[in-house]
């Protein structure tokens, strides 16, 4: 079914083994579910689930100026971190857009890692390479990694049977350079499922043992591979940006409610300009999240009505597992983004009620 | 053995038959409840809903993804499972069984001639693959 231009990861003989449904995500086949989505979920709330995220680019900035150069392409404040934390940032076209949004880790004061999407990863090396005037390099190197997460409240005792490196002494958004089942891996205490855990970087050759010697340290938690299906519901519940969907080339952070990532203070940056006037002017939309009150699911794309009109679109809609409802994400006219207001969809030619919330929608206790 | 019931028919968009005299039992099958994975939302017609061949009966949603229904063939509804409005998830346990969607009363019986059997749905499915 698959056609021959796809893209796999490491793993992908391991997925159709376990009997994955696999479909094709932005030119790379992955593994969409196993045993189901809402189960799947699950195992990530209660306990761990491991997913292969190997499709995720990565770019590297090395050289005398290569702080420099990262905080010129970031919104984010790069000048800030310490050797061995990581930042979560949008990369920017001076039109105040996104080309992407990123986890930045800074290796050593010369040298940056970044993960980005797999569909932009071409496209964001070129957009860095092209801002770069500076004493850096910039490098795509995703071919060197293989990318595992492992999420959930057992994620932690799960991968300390396979490392030595304390991992309790690990912030959140902190990482280390270390060994996993004896082999080099780099070890984020980050994630995209709003529940603790790990993202893994190890070298592709031994990604599938890597990812065996998880599942078997994981077994006594009931761990389970998950697929981009349960990713999606479980960001989703954590009001988590998903690129192509709530940011684009077309949406400012402002607009997406990321005035956290962006520090208009740090100096001169791609798209400071265009998001200082917006800033000014004030924006014409903001994303809002929603709650179903009539049947139906709102899904990616529904129309979003107000007052009787065509008002925006939904960007994420699903029902969410843990919550047992149907909820999404919208962009609605900044002055008619308020919470608790009434709001209808257009699922399916009809306009079904729903109702605007605060996000995020599901918040782990700590 | 088969899952698929040799007394069924099957139509190309998975849906499938059951005939008792005037009167079909129309569901989806084990095959379409596979592709999309966790159900969670059923929409079926009104009973006295009147639905020609081909036409739309309903929709099924799963977590991920959401699937029109269409008519076998034409009639006019006269039962839904109402069931499924609060247990969608009967769909994925038993698709051919407990989890059938709407009854309809037949209105040219010879409609049916056009539906798949069970072995050529089996060949249709597998080569789909």
């Amino acid at each position: 079914m698959a056609a021959a231009s796809l893209r796999a990861t490491p793993l992908n003989s391991v997925h159709r083994a376990l009997g994955a449904k696999l479909v094709d995500f932005g030119g790379w086949e992955m593994p969409v579910q196993y045993s189901g989505i809402v189960e799947e979920h699950q195992a990530v709330r209660t306990g761990v689930g491991l997913f292969d995220v190997s499709h995720m680019g990565e770019i590297e900035i090395r050289g005398s100026e290569a702080q420099t150069l990262a905080d010129f392409v970031t919104t984010n404040h790069v000048a800030r971190l310490q050797i061995g934390q990581a930042q979560y940032a949008g990369l920017l076209y001076s039109h105040g857009g996104f080309a992407d949004d990123i986890l930045l880790h800074k290796l050593t004061s010369d040298h940056y890692f970044l993960s980005v999407n797999a569909t932009n990863q071409q496209k964001d090396f070129e957009h860095i390479r092209g801002l770069n005037r500076f004493d850096a390099r910039v490098d795509l190197t995703s071919d060197h990694y293989a990318q595992l997460a492992i999420q959930g409240p057992q994620a932690r005792a799960t991968l300390q049977k396979l490392t030595p490196v304390e991992l309790s002494r690990i912030r959140y958004y902190w990482f280390v350079d270390t060994t996993l089942d004896g082999s080099p891996a780099r070890i984020a205490h980050t994630g995209y499922t709003g529940e603790d855990g790990y993202e893994i970087y190890v070298a592709p050759e031994v990604a599938e043992r890597i990812w065996n010697r998880v599942l078997d340290a994981g077994e006594e938690f009931s761990i389970k591979p998950c697929g981009l299906g349960a990713r999606n519901t479980l960001r989703l519940e954590a009001r988590m940006a998903l690129y192509g969907h709530e940011i684009d080339a077309s949406i400012s952070p402002w607009e997406a409610g990321l005035d956290w990532i962006v520090k208009l203070d740090k100096g001169d940056f791609a798209g400071r300009e265009a998001l200082l006037e917006q800033k000014q002017k004030g924006v014409r939309r903001q994303l809002v999240g929603f709650e179903m009150r009539g049947r139906g699911i709102a899904r990616d794309g529904y129309e979003v009505w107000l007052d009787g009109a065509p008002a925006g679109w939904v960007t994420s809609g699903s029902p969410s597992p843990t919550l047992n409802k149907s909820i999404g994400l919208c962009y609605l006219p900044a002055g008619a983004a308020g919470i608790g207001r009434t709001i209808q969809i257009l699922v399916r030619g009809q306009l079904v009620d729903a109702v605007t919330v605060e996000t995020p929608f599901y918040r782990r206790a700590r | 053995m088969s899952i698929y019931p040799k007394n069924f028919r099957y139509t190309r968009e998975h849906e499938w038959v059951r005939v008792d005299g005037n009167t079909v039992t129309i569901g989806i099958t084990d095959h379409a409840q596979q592709e999309l994975g966790d159900i969670v939302f059923v929409d079926l017609p009104k009973t006295g809903t009147r639905v020609e061949q081909g036409g739309t009966l309903g929709s099924v949603e799963s977590v991920k993804a959401v699937s029109d229904v269409y008519a076998p063939v034409s009639g006019e509804v006269i039962e839904i499972n109402q069931a499924l409005a609060t247990a969608p998830e009967k769909l994925n346990a038993d698709p051919h069984g407990e989890a059938w969607l709407v009854k309809m009363r037949l209105s040219a019986t010879k409609e049916l001639e056009r539906l798949l059997s069970a072995a050529d749905y089996q060949a249709y499915i597998g080569a789909e693959k």
